[in-house]
């Protein structure tokens, strides 16, 4: 009866077959460590924030005469309101903790090399339309760090030379950031962006398919089938979907099927995360101040900066750049191009070996010369800007951009280790 | 890779176990969604008892008060109204009031409220949620020989004057009589709480 | 790997520090302790008869302080809520704010999420370091708030405070020690008044989240419950992963 149910469904939608195709039967490098735990992590967040988010709307009211009044009502006087809005604003800084470090991976092991940069690519807009999406968000309850924060990163779009103020305040819709600025961004916030965020994780998800997964070893676990032999080839002991093994035309080697092995280290990984996750929302939610800032218990009021305004922590490297840069176009564009950098990567990166395990010296020095100048630029984007901090974060700025620079030097003829033929 | 044979009862055993463990997790997760639908304290607030002063009332006078948002009935009842209660019981469906939901103990009597004379009840049709209409002397064009009586236009739903539904009519049940208690020397009515709650 | 991520997390902690020393001012630890119901009690007591006069608590109900703080609505609103008609009335004055800003220069804020914007440290600190000075419209002014527009409200209960700076050697190197005396005209002592400020931090502390209570008690369970969760999984992806290694 359920088997002819079952049947009845599949022949009309081939769900079973899709399922096979991506999760039971689909090859997955045995090789995957604590990195790998981000990309299920981030998945995980995304549905946190979807979830909490549609109902945090449910009593939330976006007017500048209402907004931060709802948040408290929230906070207060809804039955576990604090704790969805809790979860709310904690998953969007961890958010950007488990995409950052999933990055960071892409980095490591050159997972952004061909055949995958269109999955990179997809990887990168979806960081873009998240960071909008944050932006957007963090004006919504409308205390002071919203409204000034919002007023800082908005005039960054006045420096286009010739129709800036124009821009500006069309972004605004008013004179100055006003119930009509919180309702369109309100509007972005809750449909468009997370619509537009939702079909972009599922193409990078059907990306990343197509190509199949990178490795810490960055080595293919589908080679031609030229007859040769695998000794303890773990693949031999599982059936995998024939687009994979192109009827025989390719070899398995050093995979195992998605579901079960996983699914349940996944799981190990999502246990853990919300362990940490769970001790900021009921323990630290404010974060010590970083993923709620102090003056946004305040209402926001024009009339009033905070002594010390800084965004939100997750932008803090991008800002501190634009900050460096003594020159307001220059740091505008400085701004951007430490973004789209990052997206240049398959291009810059010449090398034909992808992870950091076999290449040279040079490369991993430069890798960490990346992490500590956008670590350091993370940490002065927070700090006020005196001089001696200008000057460390331009040093700082001058590192980031080095990396790329270095890299693409240094990529075309770099002395690398042998490849292995298996996983390690 | 070990070729040593799998354990399925172990497998068995842990995958149902972290299953199980993991249901009751989304349960939980579950709960503060769910809660969060529940009355706020604004909700509750404006939900309070609320109270009418009653001493200017006059016989046969019936005043609204609101609760909750629904209309609250206040009548101050003649001893005509009051005679007529036991005439009517062959024609209602719950003459004793026997449905425990629709009143408070106190009100589980012929006049269904705490003093003979003053009926307090909520003015929503037990039916489909109109507000009833008070005939007080035309009511007899809906019921033969009753005086008065609330007559509901919406689906010509008819009650006496405690608020028992007759037969023959769409409305299930007797209307509702809020919790009430009399203070200030029975001058002022509190609605909305009684001294089992107060 | 794990080395260059613990690197990570110093630079950030040491950067969090950083930002938060702003302030040239030492404050003194605030004696938080929200199960403590008699000092929240007397600390509401306080804002009440001192704060609400200028200032608001317009997100917070009398409700809800008297259910979290265990007094029961008749005592609550006959001793504590002057102003409010409703127990689910919020905690309100009838000052009308254009006077107010008039008088002082700006709106008083409103206090409600006071100990979240400032700490409890910072206003522990600001309520007890006014002093004389005459230059100043009220005739006061603030250690950690200079300039400030507020009069001296407690100074019935502290008396007429006076800043000391004393100037010690200690080890040949010139160290300054600021104190505030009292000339002892305050209903309180010293150690009484430093008691009241702490109970009326406390009370703020608790205004500010007003659920952080319920919040510990629930994360510890949900805590106790990952765990557990943690070592299924652990174990299960372990039975599993045999067939691989």
């Amino acid at each position: 009866m359920f088997k002819n149910f079952m049947n009845w469904i599949e022949y009309r939608m081939p769900f079973m077959e899709k399922m096979n195709l991506h999760v039971m039967q689909y090859p997955a490098p045995k090789n995957f460590n604590f990195w790998y735990f981000f990309g299920s992590l981030a998945m995980l967040v995304l549905v946190n924030q979807i979830v909490t988010g549609i109902w945090l709307t449910m009593n939330f009211e976006p007017s500048a005469e209402r907004a931060f009044a709802s948040v408290e009502y929230i906070m207060r006087e809804v039955d576990y309101g604090w704790l969805l809005r809790y979860m709310h604003s904690t998953g969007a800084s961890a958010f950007f903790v488990v995409v950052y470090l999933h990055m960071f991976r892409g980095m490591m092991y050159g997972s952004y090399q061909k055949p995958r940069e269109l999955l990179w690519i997809f990887g990168m807009l979806i960081f873009l339309v998240l960071m909008a999406e944050a932006f957007m968000g963090y004006l919504l309850p409308w205390g002071q760090m919203s409204f000034w924060g919002a007023q800082v990163i908005i005039s960054i779009f006045g420096v286009i030379p010739g129709i800036g103020d124009d821009l500006t305040l069309w972004i605004r819709g008013d004179y100055v950031i006003s119930g009509a600025t919180l309702n369109r961004f309100f509007a972005l916030h809750v449909i468009a962006l997370p619509l537009v965020l939702v079909i972009l994780v599922f193409l990078h998800i059907i990306a990343l398919h197509e190509v199949g997964s990178n490795n810490p070893d960055g080595i293919d676990v589908k080679v031609p089938n030229e007859g040769q032999k695998f000794e303890n080839n773990v693949s031999d002991k599982f059936t995998f979907h024939e687009y994979f093994t192109k009827g025989g035309k390719k070899i398995i080697v050093d995979a195992i099927p998605f579901h079960p092995y996983y699914t349940v280290k996944d799981i190990v990984g999502v246990v853990g995360f919300l362990l940490i996750f769970c001790a900021v929302i009921f323990f630290a939610p404010e974060g010590g101040g970083f993923f709620l800032e102090p003056p946004n218990f305040e209402p926001a009021n024009p009339m009033k900066t905070p002594d010390h305004i800084a965004p939100v922590w997750y932008f803090t490297p991008f800002y501190a750049i634009l900050r460096a840069i003594p020159n307001d176009i220059a740091g505008a564009i400085g701004m951007f191009a430490a973004i789209i950098a990052l997206a240049l990567l398959p291009w810059l990166d010449r090398c034909k070996v992808r992870s950091v395990r076999y290449r040279s010296t040079l490369h991993k020095v430069n890798l960490v010369n990346f992490v500590i100048s956008f670590v350091v630029l993370g940490v002065l984007g927070v700090l006020p800007a005196t001089e001696t901090y200008t000057w460390i974060a331009r040093f700082a700025s001058i590192f980031y951009f080095g990396h790329f620079v270095l890299l693409w030097w240094y990529s075309k003829n770099e002395k690398t280790k042998p490849l292995p033929v298996r996983l390690s | 890779m070990s070729n040593a044979p799998v354990d399925h009862g172990r497998r068995r055993f842990l995958t149902i176990a972290t299953s199980v463990v993991g249901g009751v997790g989304a349960i939980g997760a579950a709960v503060p969604f769910i809660a969060s639908w529940n009355p706020s304290e604004k909700a509750k607030q404006a939900g309070a008892p609320v109270t009418a002063n009653i001493s200017k009332l006059e016989p046969g006078q019936l005043i609204r008060v609101e609760w909750r948002g629904k209309p609250v009935w206040v009548v101050k009842r003649t001893p005509e109204m009051l005679k007529t209660l036991a005439a009517v019981e062959g024609q209602l469906r719950d003459p004793g009031s026997d449905d425990d939901k629709q009143q408070p103990e106190y009100a589980k009597n012929q006049h269904r409220s705490k003093k003979p004379e003053i009926f307090v009840a909520v003015g929503i049709c037990t039916h489909l949620g109109c507000s009833p209409t008070y005939k007080m002397a035309d009511f007899d064009a809906h019921v033969e020989g009753i005086a008065s009586g609330f007559f509901c236009p919406c689906h010509g739903s008819t009650y006496d004057m405690a608020g028992r539904v007759f037969q023959g009519v769409p409305a299930p049940r007797n209307l509702m009589i809020p919790p009430y208690m009399f203070q200030e020397n029975d001058t002022v009515l509190l609605i909305g709480a009684d001294e089992g709650t107060a | 790997m794990l080395k260059k991520l613990f690197t990570v997390l110093a630079l950030v902690g040491s950067a969090s520090v950083m930002a938060a020393g702003g302030n040239a001012v030492h404050l003194d630890k605030a004696p938080i302790n929200l199960k403590d119901q008699a000092s929240l009690q007397r600390g509401a007591k306080l804002f009440q008869n001192y704060c609400l006069g200028c200032h608001q608590m317009q997100y917070q109900r009398y409700s809800v302080t008297f259910r979290d703080l265990g007094i029961p609505d008749e005592v609550g609103m006959a001793e504590l809520a002057f102003t409010a008609n409703k127990v689910g009335d919020y905690i309100k004055n009838a000052a009308p704010k254009e006077d107010l800003a008039r008088w002082f220069g700006a709106p008083p804020p409103d206090l409600t999420n006071v100990a979240r914007v400032r700490g409890p440290d910072w206003i522990y600190t600001y309520l007890r370091t006014f002093y004389v000075d005459p230059t100043r419209p009220f005739g006061v002014n603030n250690e950690v708030f200079p300039l400030v527009g507020m009069p001296h409200v407690l100074q019935e209960l502290q008396g007429i405070p006076t800043k000391v700076v004393e100037t010690k050697m200690v080890d040949g190197v010139e160290h300054k020690e600021t104190k505030f005396e009292t000339d002892g005209s305050g209903e309180l002592s010293t150690d009484e008044y430093d008691a009241a400020i702490g109970d009326l931090v406390n009370y703020l502390e608790y205004t500010g989240e007003p659920t952080k209570l319920e919040s510990h008690s629930l994360g510890i369970k949900v805590m106790i419950f990952l765990v557990i969760f943690f070592i299924f999984a652990f174990l299960l992806k372990k039975e599993y992963w045999k067939d691989v290694h």
